[in-house]
């Protein structure tokens, strides 16, 4: 099944992949081609899109059409390429620091705009391609190259930024659960307006190293052991929540998306102007 | 009756729309904004779209996702704005996706003076994005050259697969003259080549002087497309001799088809005491100028590259010797005229008239600054 997969999607000329031994990139990018499998999409109808980062060199060893973008910049040219052929599919594959950082001014209009774009956050709280800097994801009093004293910054929740810019579907998924992150993956791509996932990942070279975090299957666990399913909340107590993070879907709503209120327009003034 | 009166930047969109423009993203600036409010008027009755991005930098970058499904797209702003899209012109320029970049120019540095005239963008409308890059720059001096010069740039975007500036400025994109729509009849467009086979498509093929055809996203030839060093597949590469192929080939197919590119108009270029090098809308007041120094009997030139980038070299070449000295006038401290004075060598002084406080140049602040110096 795997190397099926792999032999179906993936550019199996550009692999090995650049990825450091342990990262969880790669189970990521699986569960996105899971998702769309899953899905049964035409390959020729699905546009992957991605920033800059560790995460974003995901776009090229996919086969569909791909476009690696500029730093932050991914969702800006989604936007162009749904808008332009709204019958894409189009997913963006993005990271911490490209989309709650360089990118988060598209980030939120593309939330506000509800276009109907995937956006899937690789969330592995460090800026790795440059050796390991803070991200707007990184805990506090976490290190990190640029923080060698411990991270004062305060941590971003990404989700509750997307819902609070009007994203219609959010949610937040590890790479340790799996089966769960296929299923927000498929869920998303097949929400009408603008989707986005955050995909909590590991980055055992830099971020793991520098706060001893263990090996990588030990961040995996922690992840185990650290995520709530967002269903079982109301049953858990202040207490047993203290250093959990909730996953699951925040958001999942239905509201005007952008591409077929812009058509609307046209349609609507075809028969106006006849 | 087909003569109009139409303003500078209105001529940019009918020309626009005439090229095939489908698609726009910009972002609110003076002194461009009446080409997005066109287009946001124009372009879904003809079925295209038009979208209003959070910034200039995410308007750029709307343009190439949009082009590379296919279509042609567009931008427009000014010096603030054109800043910022830099980083996506680079973009645009290594991946070769095909766009039009419109940028009326005002009194700059920073906001300086957002209602003014300016041309101070001349050398970042040639080096603004970093790394060495192949652009192609228009700069148009008059309503009905606009329109031509707007079918130009995107004839070019789509034939050489570069991004294209037009370089305006406030006179000009503010200015209205009459036309007469009968000209822009049976203009020549150029669409991009796109692929007859997915067999063995190579998005980046290292074609002498040229490029290759490009395929839309959405019709099943599933390429990659990246700003990094990239093969011929566009897979990234750090290899040394691929990347020094794809730049070499960058940087010919603009120089190698200069012939092709190149556009001027040469005014009493025979010879005579003086020869201005002037563009956009400088060399509306240089012509004026010319007609007040001919009468007090000293012979004067005009050299207007409308291409601005690549520099028209050969024909300024051809004419300036029997010159005895060059004035290059421009609404900026003098930037156009590192380029002369790099062509021509020292083989005659040239000289600079300049204007970089808002206020636009009249004929007689030329030709008494030319009388002064002779």
């Amino acid at each position: 099944m795997a190397s099926q997969l792999i032999e179906k999607y993936f550019r199996t000329d550009t692999l090995p992949n650049i990825w450091c031994p342990g990262c969880s990139n790669g189970i990521v990018t699986s569960a996105i081609v899971r998702a769309i499998d899953n899905l049964k999409l035409d390959q020729n109808k699905v546009c992957i899109v991605s920033g800059i980062g560790c995460s974003s060199r995901a776009s090229g060893y996919l086969d569909f059409d791909t476009l690696h973008t500029t730093h932050g910049r991914a969702l800006a040219f989604a936007t162009g390429i749904k808008l332009a052929n709204p019958e894409l599919t189009v997913i963006v594959i993005t990271g911490d620091g490209d989309n709650a950082s360089i990118g988060g001014n598209h980030f939120i209009h593309a939330c506000r705009r509800n276009i109907d774009i995937t956006a899937i956050m690789y969330n592995n709280s460090i800026y790795g391609m440059t050796g390991g800097q803070y991200s707007p994801t990184t805990p506090r009093f976490d290190k990190a190259t640029t923080a060698p004293y411990g991270n004062i910054d305060r941590y971003f929740n990404i989700c509750g930024l997307a819902e609070a810019a009007g994203a219609t579907y959010v949610a937040r998924g590890t790479a340790y659960h799996t089966p769960q992150l296929i299923k927000l993956f498929e869920n998303a791509i097949s929400h009408k307006g603008f989707s986005f996932v955050e995909a909590v990942s590991i980055c055992p070279t830099y971020y793991g190293r520098k706060n001893k975090k263990g090996s990588p299957a030990n961040m995996l666990k922690w992840q185990r052991d650290h995520a709530v399913n967002i269903k079982q909340i109301d049953k858990l107590s202040q207490e047993d929540l203290k250093d959990k993070f909730i996953i699951g879907e925040f958001v999942n709503k239905d509201e005007p998306e952008f591409t077929e209120e812009y058509q609307k327009m046209i349609e609507n003034l075809r028969t106006v102007l006849k | 009756m087909t003569t109009t009166l139409m303003q500078g930047n209105e001529a940019v969109v009918s020309a626009a729309l005439k090229a095939g423009l489908k698609f726009y993203a910009g972002y609110p600036i003076t002194p461009s904004t009446e080409i997005a409010e066109l287009c946001s008027e124009k372009l879904p009755l003809v079925g295209g779209k038009f979208i209003q991005m959070e910034d200039e930098i995410a308007s750029m970058a709307a343009i190439i996702g949009a082009s590379l499904t296919g279509i042609k797209s567009m931008t427009a702003t000014s010096g603030p704005g054109f800043s910022l899209k830099q980083e996506n012109i680079g973009f645009a320029a290594m991946a070769e996706v095909p766009c039009v970049i419109i940028d009326v120019q005002r009194t700059g540095p920073s906001t300086g003076m957002p209602t003014s005239p300016g041309q101070g963008d001349v050398m970042q409308s040639r080096w603004g994005t970093h790394g060495d890059h192949p652009i192609i720059v228009i700069s148009p001096s008059s309503v009905k050259e606009t329109y031509f010069a707007t079918v130009k740039a995107f004839n070019y975007a789509e034939k050489y697969r570069t991004p294209v500036i037009l370089l305006m400025d406030e006179v000009i994109g503010h200015l209205r003259e009459a036309v007469d729509l009968n000209e822009f009849e049976n203009l020549e467009i150029i669409n991009r080549k796109t692929p007859e086979s997915k067999e063995n498509y190579l998005p980046f093929e290292n074609i002498k002087d040229g490029t290759a055809p490009l395929a839309p996203f959405g019709k099943g030839f599933r390429f990659h497309v990246t700003g990094l060093s990239h093969n011929e597949k566009g897979y990234p590469t750090n290899n040394t001799e691929v990347t020094e192929k794809l730049m070499q080939r960058l940087l010919d197919k603009i120089e190698n088809n200069k012939d092709d590119i190149c556009i001027s108009e040469e005014v009493n270029t025979d010879g005579g005491d003086v020869l201005i090098v002037s563009f956009g809308s400088s060399a509306r007041a240089s012509k004026s100028a010319m007609e007040i120094l001919k009468t007090e009997n000293i012979k004067v030139g005009l050299f207007r590259p409308i291409t601005i980038w690549p520099f028209p070299e050969k024909k300024l070449k051809e004419i300036y010797k029997s010159f005895k000295k060059i004035f290059v006038v421009e609404m900026n401290a003098g930037q156009l005229f590192y380029e002369i004075d790099r062509i021509v060598k020292g083989n005659i002084p040239v000289l600079k008239i300049n204007k970089f406080n808002g206020e636009y140049f009249t004929p007689e602040f030329i030709a008494q600054k030319i009388k002064e110096s002779l």
